[in-house]
């Protein structure tokens, strides 16, 4: 493109897959995410690819499993509800160690909940929604243009590291529409030697399974699957600072909330208030160093969640409760206002200055 | 604006194309010449972004709402009111109907087809935005029209260029769109009955097509 465009979130998500080399997108429609679908099913055709509404989400999930297994860029979206059915699949691909990119644009919950946005399946993400020991990378953007930016990235990590990666994002970053600029990118290919290709007679039958019938077996594949992660917790940490410089107080949020959390740091600010914010891009892995090394210097932690407060033990383990962590929430799909951050900040600091 | 106002003025679109913006700046603007007017929130598509959204702004200015009880709640439900059929029987007042994103949007009005062509003083506008990469060129436009029109049933009469790139939009964005608004009346053979521009703006140049300033903007939630 090289222009700007405007985009919903949904639809820079779709379009940033498609630079990114992904022609297999299965799916089935749930409000906010729906537009990833209705994007791809107007523009997958017009360049050879694959559009497929499934019957469900279950379904969409193991054609995932399906295509992934032959090493092709492939992806599904959903909303909570849609994102818990596909855990099966989700826990079947990390025990076959298989690239894929699974966005969840939240709503709140449980159950059915509501069509308003949400960060409630932070837990989820973060600590593995399905069965087993696993864990996905999970990427939280907080504009339209990093719903692009992101789902690129998201499918480079998939691939370098053959697991999931998930984007999760919220009904309003889903939804939201900003100026937007997705460049022609080169796309990072990696060598697959392990994808169903068809052995042309000239090799022996891969197989992609997440079986083990001998328990020391098991345990081995387990064993090496989390020495990628401790590779990944030390590699592919992505957050952003902002104000920290002479923060006494910390704000930590991502997504939306951490847009609201910029407005409130100005207010507070205009107050004599110093507070600053750290916003995790990547939410597994956690910025859990980079949130210790503000502990000697913040007095206060306060974790600013669409949730009952989920980051917030996270955050907790990273500075090993070494300092209070306040939580400062709206759940339902009502989103904090920036006065009622700025009230957390005023009562957490004991009063402007 | 040109083209002289019917009694209904239907607005259609790809979704995200500014419609429902659109069709509250152009209720407000037929309220203030002082004609009675009522809107309608014609979208079973987009659960988001409503037309009741600007409920108070509009019932203020003395504009009649007629939407979805489960408009802007948490039921994503393609329920339409009872109520939309007083837009069609009772005459005495202006109709401004914002429909719903693409051909799926546009079926909605299938129920009323008939009643707008019997009574025969409406316009139907096709809303486009250069900055929107599924109407970016004049072609994926005829695709979007060409669907919306068949599955509504009811001819367009003209185009409502409103290609922004939202707050960031410069003078110089809506100049360059006026080739491509152009190019779509041209090829669709339908006049250009609007260019659309935020009237924060400061309008830098004159053109060759009616302007129509937009005073009303939602924004998802207020930033600096």
């Amino acid at each position: 493109m090289g222009e700007k465009v405007l985009m919903k979130g949904n639809e820079a998500i779709a379009e940033a897959a498609i630079r990114a080399g992904c022609r297999h997108y299965f799916g089935y429609p749930i409000t906010p995410q729906t537009e990833v679908a209705a994007y791809m099913s107007k523009r997958m055709p017009k360049i050879g690819g694959t559009f497929l509404q499934a019957e469900s989400e279950i379904a969409a999930i193991n054609m995932v499993i399906g295509v992934a297994a032959t090493g092709k860029r492939v992806m599904t979206s959903s909303s909570s509800p849609g994102i818990s059915l596909k855990q099966e699949g989700i826990s079947y691909l990390a025990g076959c160690d298989l690239p894929a990119l699974v966005v969840n644009v939240e709503r709140g919950g449980p159950g059915l909940g509501g069509i308003q946005p949400s960060q409630s399946d932070y837990w989820q993400a973060t600590k593995a929604g399905g069965h087993g020991d696993y864990h996905n990378i999970v990427l939280a953007p907080a504009s339209v243009q990093e719903m692009a930016a992101l789902t690129i990235k998201g499918f480079e990590l998939a691939d370098k590291y053959s697991m999931v990666t998930m984007i999760l994002a919220d009904g309003t970053m889903g939804q939201m529409m900003e100026p937007v600029e997705i460049d022609d990118i080169e796309i990072k290919t990696v060598e697959k030697p392990w994808a169903l290709t068809g052995t042309g007679m000239a090799r022996s039958h891969n197989i992609v399974n997440s079986l083990y019938l001998k328990p020391d077996l098991l345990e081995q594949k387990n064993f090496e699957r989390y020495e990628k992660y401790a590779q990944i917790e030390k590699s592919e940490v992505m957050y952003e600072e902002y104000m920290m410089d002479d923060a006494d107080i910390c704000l930590v949020a991502f997504g939306i909330t951490a847009r609201v959390a910029k407005n409130a740091i100005a207010e507070a600010r205009a107050k004599g208030i110093k507070v600053g914010l750290l916003r995790p891009i990547t939410l597994w892995p956690f910025p859990s160093q980079a949130l210790a090394a503000r502990a000697s210097q913040c007095k206060a932690f306060i974790s600013v969640e669409m949730n009952m407060g989920q980051m917030i033990d996270d955050v907790k383990l990273a500075i090993s409760c070494s300092r209070p962590v306040y939580l400062c929430n709206r759940v339902g799909g009502m989103i904090p206002s920036p006065e009622e951050v700025l009230d957390k900040i005023i009562s957490v600091s004991g009063g402007a200055d | 604006m040109s083209n002289s106002v019917k009694r209904v003025t239907l607005f259609a679109g790809h979704y995200g194309s500014g419609k429902t913006n659109c069709a509250i700046n152009y209720a407000l603007h037929l309220r203030s010449s002082g004609l009675p007017v009522a809107i309608a929130d014609l979208d079973v598509v987009n659960p988001y972004f409503r037309t009741v959204d600007s409920m108070a702004e509009l019932v203020s200015a003395g504009i009649r709402v007629v939407a979805s009880d489960y408009a802007a709640s948490n039921v994503d439900f393609p329920a339409l009111p009872g109520e939309m059929y007083s837009l069609f029987e009772d005459k005495s007042s202006y109709a401004v109907i914002d429909l719903g994103g693409d051909d799926r949007g546009a079926l909605a009005l299938g129920r009323y087809r008939d009643l707008i062509l019997e009574e025969n003083d409406f316009n139907n506008f096709l809303v486009i935005n250069k900055y929107r990469p599924l109407t970016a060129t004049p072609a994926l436009c005829m695709e979007v029209m060409e669907e919306i029109s068949s599955a509504a049933g009811i001819p367009f009469t003209g185009i409502v260029n409103n290609s922004n790139l939202g707050a960031e939009t410069t003078w110089e964005d809506i100049e360059k769109s006026i080739p491509y608004a152009k190019a779509v009346s041209s090829m669709s053979g339908l006049p250009i009955v609007m260019t659309t521009y935020m009237d924060s703006l400061t309008v830098l140049g004159a053109l060759d097509i009616p302007l129509f300033g937009l005073s009303l903007q939602k924004k998802v939630f207020e930033e600096d």
